[in-house]
């Protein structure tokens, strides 16, 4: 009878392990199989994000793997470096900030070697559409205001939006997203200024590097 | 040959996933934000429905009826796993938009459903044929949902339709009017049920028998 087997009480717990065992199988092929590809195109999609906050005349390097990490507070942030003739003239780093209703907001910010601003832009987030999320590059050009700008400029009070007195336009109808944004960006400089030794990848003369 | 017609008239409208099962509303309302979003998501359900159906009607014989289901989720995930790990690496420019769905796909019931339905007790054939129409049931209902989305909350139809399809077709998207400020009830979930109402109403008209 061809159906005994079947009716026997490991029958099931045999089929369920077998299935179990090909189909892991089959995913450990398919993850040989594009492994490659994926991180080839996720360091494309890096690369071209990097290209965004730091002008290409700012490096000769590979700035994706020119990387350093450090630790801000209770979080660890990775730092690409742009090289020119081997020393660093701009570095970029990803900062986030709690958005509206408790989603983050990832931007990548670049800076230069006198702490300028180069660029910001926003990676992720889950803002309102049509009303938060004029904070994309390609719905306004809201977030091109932070060009050129410093922890000194504006002054630390003028690092707000225009309702708290500083000098950065919030949107209507949507206040939290551009000051959580503005503050964030500020941080990140913050952290810029904290850590720029460490950074630009130079130790204080006659100083021990920590 | 009838059955098949059978079969497609009931995928594409006589028991469409979305408009008749009443299946698939939550991946639904998260991406028919617009028209182009709504056909990749479908297209790559409906791949996961073909295959699904597929392999489980080819080894319905050997399925034991008490592990049936942990069985047809295995499978299920594991086909949705190979799809956006193909997608990821060699499609990568349709992964950005549709990255985050694609891991949806599994727990979207209507694949399930036609597997315990359908592909567990029928010749694998008639199984894909199954697949195939249910899936493009579907990407029909997620099309029309999105389209109308789209249109009321940004005025545009198809935006993005290159990305997916390649550059021969950017001639699809549409913008209907210019510097449109934008319905955004429209974009968030309650516009999907709105829009979603309507058309049942509009799909229960259409069937109403004639008096």
């Amino acid at each position: 009878m061809k159906t005994d087997f079947r009716n026997s009480l490991g029958y099931p717990m045999a089929l369920l392990g077998g299935i179990a065992l090909m189909t892991s199988a089959a995913i450990s092929v398919a993850d040989w199989l594009t492994q490659a590809d994926i991180t080839q195109r996720q360091l494309e999609d890096l690369q071209a994000t990097l290209q965004q906050v730091v002008p290409a005349t700012y490096f000769d390097n590979d700035l994706v793997r020119d990387t350093v990490t450090l630790r801000a507070g209770d979080q660890t942030v990775i730092a690409y470096r742009a090289r020119r003739n081997g020393q660093v003239q701009a570095v970029c780093y990803q900062v986030s900030a709690p958005g509206y209703g408790n989603s983050a907001m990832v931007m990548v910010m670049g800076v230069d070697r006198a702490g300028t601003l180069l660029g910001v832009r926003v990676i992720s987030h889950a803002e309102t559409p049509g009303l938060g999320d004029k904070i994309e590059v390609t719905k306004s050009d809201w977030i091109l205001k932070f060009n050129g700008r410093s922890l000194n400029d504006p002054p630390p009070f003028g690092w707000a939006v225009k309702k708290d007195g500083g000098i950065f336009d919030q949107f209507t109808g949507a206040t939290i997203t551009p000051r959580a944004l503005v503050s964030a960006v500020k941080s990140g400089l913050e952290f810029f200024a904290a850590h720029r030794l460490a950074l630009l990848d130079e130790v204080v003369a006659g100083g021990t590097p920590k | 040959m009838n059955d098949y017609r059978r079969i497609f008239a009931d995928g594409l409208w006589g028991n469409n996933v979305v408009f008749v099962q009443m299946l698939a509303l939550c991946p639904l309302m998260a991406v028919t934000t617009t028209a182009t979003n709504g056909l990749g998501m479908g297209l790559a359900t409906t791949w996961v429905l073909l295959s699904a159906n597929i392999v489980i009607a080819s080894l319905r014989h050997w399925i034991a009826p008490e592990v049936r289901i942990p069985v047809f989720v295995l499978l299920i995930a594991s086909l949705v796993t190979l799809a956006d790990m193909a997608i990821n690496a060699w499609l990568h420019e349709l992964y950005k938009v549709l990255g985050l769905f694609i891991p949806l796909i599994v727990v979207n019931c209507c694949v399930l459903g036609r597997a315990e339905a359908f592909a567990s007790r029928q010749p694998v054939l008639a199984s894909a044929a199954d697949g195939l129409a249910m899936g493009l049931g579907l990407t029909l209902a997620l099309v029309l949902i999105g389209a109308c989305r789209e249109v009321l909350g940004s005025a545009t139809l198809f935006a993005q339709a290159s990305l997916l399809l390649g550059q021969s077709f950017a001639f699809l998207e549409i913008v209907l009017i210019q510097d449109y400020s934008g319905f955004l009830l429209m974009l968030l979930p309650p516009g999907g049920f709105l829009v979603l109402g309507f058309l049942l109403a509009g799909r229960r008209l259409l069937e109403r028998p004639r008096p």
